[in-house]
């Protein structure tokens, strides 16, 4: 029952890694009817943004203040970086096929992966945090990480905040009508091309959160969350396209599936564990093809 | 007069569409726009809500020229365009898809009790409230679509073909809410239409357009005494 127990947690902090990203794809697609596979990329650039203010202002400020200025800089770069790509790259596709969208966003991720290696090279870099990351504590015979803890806490609380953002603010109506119906929207007053940069920002914002939140994890590499992307995704389409808590859960049921099948079920192992979540994809989409929690069918991608 | 087109053209690209066309819609009044198909009636909406291009001409709205304004510009001056198609906000509930409409309104009371007064005057909505966009019946859509217009407190609501794509039955159905609007609230319409006998029964006066020229105008009554029309629109 230990063991149990210990998996499941082990499972909600991996996926709160999948989650958080998961969420960022969730506001863009909210925000603007795309999938946007850049997403983890854009989040990797704004980490490696925190890790140079951090790394400057260590010696300064030490390391905990240097850490807390280095998100807030993150954040707004990210956000200037999330509206600059929808001015400067998605518009020029806006009126178009969605597909070629998407597919720019895929060059992107290329593209973006490629400059942050350039500028920050491609070895692994420790990026610090407030605490040590092997930190943990023992409940009732069960190890819990104070990083998974904190980490698992943000997620539930950004998902939250992105739910009633969505659901009860006017600028969530404004971006849902945009992304629904552009120029429908703009008749009635809406100011398309800006709530497109605002939403665009405001994932990047999210993607960045995720990104710093997991950076200490799993250390820093251009590429460190393309395959926690490929997750996020499969989480997206489990959970549903316009639903941050339905994403959010699927992600964190995806690594839970993951985990207990890997140590229960013998053929299954460690070694077939990263084909768990697509098996479930196939399910779910078979099953219920808008997702658990969505109302939607996916016909985007 | 509310709002005054005088002699605009427009054009997709090389196409020309609109030749000549000129109109007038008076404070509180209703004028419909007939014609045949690609005879230029929603280009020429579309001229007014600033989603085509208008080269030349005026378009004069409530004393000032608003040619070449951007469509949230001119939605933002109080002309709200229920556009081809319904523009339905698909994923959006029925009662989003007003707030919408309320976008640029401040007012949260006054906009809770448009939206009961809308409800009331179509009830059809009242039953879909929770309801996507995409849920609803053709006839549905267009009263939510006019609805979500009425919104915004429009000075001027401009409607593109209400009957579109619906039975006879229903497109009546949605004509006679249209009037009870109007009648309600005393708001001034344009609205194309095909069905001559549909817009006479929300119109004061009407333009007929052909081939991108606006040639007569008339009352209502004028119109149907005319020979042409009654040919051309009313059958026979």
């Amino acid at each position: 029952m230990t063991t149990f127990i210990q998996l499941i947690v082990d499972g909600l902090a991996q996926g709160s890694i999948y989650a958080a990203l998961a969420l960022a794809i969730v506001l863009v697609n909210q925000a603007t009817g795309l999938l946007n596979f850049s997403q983890g990329a854009m989040a990797v650039i704004s980490a490696f943004v925190a890790l140079t203010v951090t790394t400057a202002l260590a010696p300064a400020l030490g390391t905990t203040m240097a850490i807390i200025v280095a998100i807030i800089v993150a954040i707004l770069f990210s956000f200037v970086l999330g509206g600059a790509v929808e001015r400067l790259v998605m518009r020029r596709f806006e009126g178009g096929d969605q597909d070629t969208a998407v597919v720019a966003t895929i060059g992107m991720l290329t593209l973006i992966t490629g400059v942050v290696g350039v500028i920050w090279g491609y070895n692994y870099q420790q990026f610090p945090w407030f605490f040590p990351i092997a930190q943990s504590f023992m409940v009732g015979g069960i190890g819990i990480s104070l990083w998974s803890l904190t980490t698992f806490l943000a997620i539930v609380v950004i998902m939250i905040l992105l739910q009633l953002v969505f659901a009860k603010t006017k600028l969530g109506l404004g971006l849902r009508a945009v992304a629904d119906n552009p120029n429908s929207a703009a008749l009635s007053g809406l100011k398309v091309g800006r709530l497109l940069v605002v939403g665009w920002g405001l994932a990047a914002v999210l993607g960045s959160v995720a990104g710093i939140l997991i950076a200490p994890k799993l250390q820093l590499t251009p590429t460190m969350l393309d395959s926690a992307l490929v997750y996020a995704l499969a989480a997206v389409v489990v959970g549903g396209l316009d639903s941050p808590i339905g994403a959010a859960i699927a992600a964190w049921g995806i690594a839970i599936v993951e985990n207990l099948s890997a140590f229960y079920l013998p053929f299954v192992g460690n070694d077939l564990k990263v084909a768990v979540p697509f098996v479930l994809l196939v399910i779910v989409l078979v099953i219920r093809p808008q997702g658990l929690f969505g109302r939607k069918a996916v016909v985007r991608v | 007069m509310l709002l005054e087109l005088s002699h605009i053209t427009a054009a997709y690209g090389p196409v020309q569409v609109l030749e000549d066309v000129s109109l007038a819609v008076p404070d509180g009044g209703a004028v419909g726009i007939l014609g045949a198909n690609g005879a230029g009636k929603t280009t020429t909406l579309r001229a007014i809500s600033g989603t085509v291009r208008v080269p030349n001409g005026t378009i004069v709205f409530d004393g000032q020229d608003i040619r070449g304004r951007r469509p949230e510009q001119v939605a933002a001056l109080g002309i709200a365009h229920v556009p081809e198609g319904r523009g339905t906000l698909a994923n959006l509930s029925v009662r989003d898809n007003l707030l919408v409409g309320a976008y640029l309104r401040k007012d949260r009371k006054q906009i809770e009790q448009d939206i009961d007064f809308l409800l009331d005057l179509f009830p059809n909505l009242r039953n879909r409230y929770k309801s996507n966009g995409s849920a609803l019946s053709g006839g549905e859509q267009q009263m939510m679509a006019v609805c979500r217009a009425f919104m915004s407190k429009p000075r001027l609501l401009v409607l593109d073909e209400p009957s579109l794509g619906l039975a006879p039955s229903t497109a009546k159905d949605v004509y006679a809410a249209i009037r009870r609007l109007r009648l309600e609230s005393g708001i001034a319409m344009l609205v194309v239409e095909q069905n001559a006998n549909l817009a006479f029964s929300i119109v004061d006066e009407a333009v007929v357009l052909e081939t991108g020229r606006s040639v007569l105008r008339g009352t209502t009554a004028e119109l149907k005494g005319n020979d042409e029309i009654r040919k051309a629109y009313l059958g026979g």
